[in-house]
């Protein structure tokens, strides 16, 4: 019993930390309807950022979010603005997935090329050490994880039901002829939510760094998962990216325990098939393949 | 107010609009009129921005606006009720009504506009909270309209506005567009409805291919035998 509820919560604190990446993720799918590819690159960007400046600087992971969140933001919106942008007049949709898929590989490549291949350890600042809740026992940072986690998803909910802009945001996704009808800048609104996405896994990124070492392909691994779980939750779907997460890390915590840890991601990936087969539009998903980009 | 000046414009390569020229004064209601793949919904959307003029340009207040994005063109006071009503289907009907209000000059006096317009649609009142996509198609169709006027547009331009409704509610549509009018808004419509729309309207152009074969006054429109012919059944 001792050992279910140990499993249980590394599973749950492993959901915080792959919802914070997907998050950011299903926004962007959801809105400017792009699967980035690069995204994991974001995160790994933002990781490098964030050890530079904790080593650099001398100060907590915890505060580089400050800078890293809006460097972050901006690196989402030139990728909308200049890369993506630039093709949504393209023939074929499938042209913005080479794009990402491209700009991904660039990014490795400047990180291979400034960093090396060797991985770079952010200072902890103490967040690697062990708390202990009731019997169980977890990280200090990945409790901050899974609760910035749920603010990040509250807040996103709060400010694209809440706010003049957040409802230009939606009205743009559910309507991209309408939208501009009624005074949108369609083009600015994909920018922005670009930026949006991209913040969010910079957000995650100063959270991360502490905990995981840094190497140029770290995004690889995380970006992965992210996108099961963004099918899981529903394409373009906030709380599903969340809850989809918490599965995800439950499921990856109780297979690398019950049936082996070299089966995991065996496991993660079958249920991925299993989904995409008997529920495409995901657990919490309605109906967002059909809402594609007007011409 | 406005002016389309020998505008060519289409798809692609595709040329739709021929030479095609119109003027709309302030506090006019004018209508164009036209069988199914005449242009008309091309020749509003130039006018909206949404498509460029190849040659030719279209004025608003003596000034280009052709060449604006269409947000722009919205910002200057021009708003579209489109084709198909377009609403946003899952948003309620008070979000829809506050999207129309988005343009600058209408967002600081949206709430003040939301009591008028529900002052016109009291249906729409009983509904606010209700999605978009659940309403049926004659109340879309005015929260289509109503949306449109929570812009306070200069001038509000309707493509279709009574397709697909059942007679009771076109009367209802209609209606609704000459409380707009009365109110001294600048209407550019354009109807499968001819005959209703001559009647509310004060000029009326024909567009036949592309181009534009004639304009009256509405009354000489109505009393025209080509018209009446051709669009009238008579
Ligand atoms: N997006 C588009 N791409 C290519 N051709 C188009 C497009 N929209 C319309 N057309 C073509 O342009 C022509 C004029 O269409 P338009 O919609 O302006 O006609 P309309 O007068 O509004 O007709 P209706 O009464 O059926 O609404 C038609 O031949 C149509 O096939
Ligand atoms: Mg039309």
């Amino acid at each position: 019993m001792q050992t279910f509820l140990q499993i249980i919560a590394n599973g749950l604190m492993l959901g915080g930390l792959f919802a914070i990446v997907a998050v950011g993720l299903t926004l962007i799918f959801g809105i400017v309807k792009v699967v980035n590819f690069a995204h994991g690159e974001f995160l790994m960007v933002g990781m490098y950022l964030t050890y530079l400046l904790t080593s650099g600087l001398g100060v907590h992971p915890y505060a580089t979010a400050v800078a890293v969140i809006p460097i972050l933001f901006v690196l989402g919106a030139v990728t909308q603005r200049l890369l993506i942008q630039p093709l949504m007049h393209a023939r074929d949709e499938h042209i913005q997935i080479f794009a990402t898929v491209g700009l991904s590989t660039a990014l490795i490549n400047l990180a291979l090329l400034i960093f090396g291949a060797d991985i770079a350890n952010t200072p902890n600042y103490g967040v690697r050490s062990q708390i202990q809740i009731g019997s169980v026992r977890i990280l200090e940072g990945q409790l901050w994880i899974f609760l910035a986690a749920i603010l990040l998803v509250i807040g996103l909910q709060l400010f694209l039901a809440r706010t003049n802009t957040g409802r230009a945001i939606r009205a743009t996704a559910q309507n991209r002829a309408a939208a501009r009808l009624m005074g949108i800048n369609d083009r600015f609104i994909y920018v922005l939510t670009f930026g949006i996405g991209a913040a969010c896994v910079g957000f995650g990124s100063a959270l991360i760094a502490p905990l995981y070492p840094t190497s140029p392909t770290i995004g690889t691994y995380f970006v992965l998962i992210a996108f099961v779980i963004v099918v899981l939750g529903g394409l373009g779907s906030i709380p599903g990216a969340f809850f989809g997460a918490l599965i995800i890390g439950l499921v990856d915590a109780l297979s690398g325990f019950y049936i082996g840890s070299d089966l995991r991601e065996a496991v993660v990936f079958g249920i991925f098939l299993v989904i995409l087969i008997l529920k495409p539009s995901g657990l919490f998903g309605t109906r967002v393949s059909q809402a594609h980009v007007s011409p | 107010m406005l002016e389309v000046r020998n505008v060519d414009a289409g798809y692609g390569s595709t040329v739709i609009l021929q030479d095609v020229s119109l003027r709309v004064e302030e506090g006019e209601v004018v209508t164009i009129v036209g069988a199914n793949g005449a242009g008309k919904t091309t020749t509003l959307r130039t006018i909206s921005g949404l498509v460029t003029p190849k040659t030719g340009g279209v004025f608003f207040e003596g000034e280009e606006i052709s060449k604006l994005q269409p947000h722009a063109v919205v910002d200057r006071g021009i708003t579209l009720i489109p084709e198909g009503r377009q609403l946003f289907p899952d948003m309620s009907v008070r979000e829809n009504l506050l999207m129309g209000a988005h343009r600058r000059d209408a967002r600081g006096v949206r709430s003040e506009t939301l009591d008028e317009v529900l002052g016109l649609f009291p249906r729409l009142g009983e509904r606010l909270d209700q999605h978009a996509s659940s309403l049926s198609g004659g109340e879309q169709q005015m929260v289509a309209i109503a949306r449109g006027m929570m812009a306070r547009p200069r001038l509000l331009m309707f493509d279709e506005p009574s397709l697909g409704l059942a007679p009771i509610i076109v009367e209802q549509v209609f209606d609704v567009i000459s409380k707009v009018a009365a109110s001294g808004m600048t209407v550019l419509i354009v109807e499968q409805n001819v005959w209703h729309t001559l009647k509310a309207a004060d000029r009326g152009y024909v567009l036949e291919n592309g181009e534009m074969v004639l304009d009256d006054a509405a009354d000489a429109l109505l009393e025209n035998d080509h018209v009446r012919q051709a669009y009238l059944g008579i």
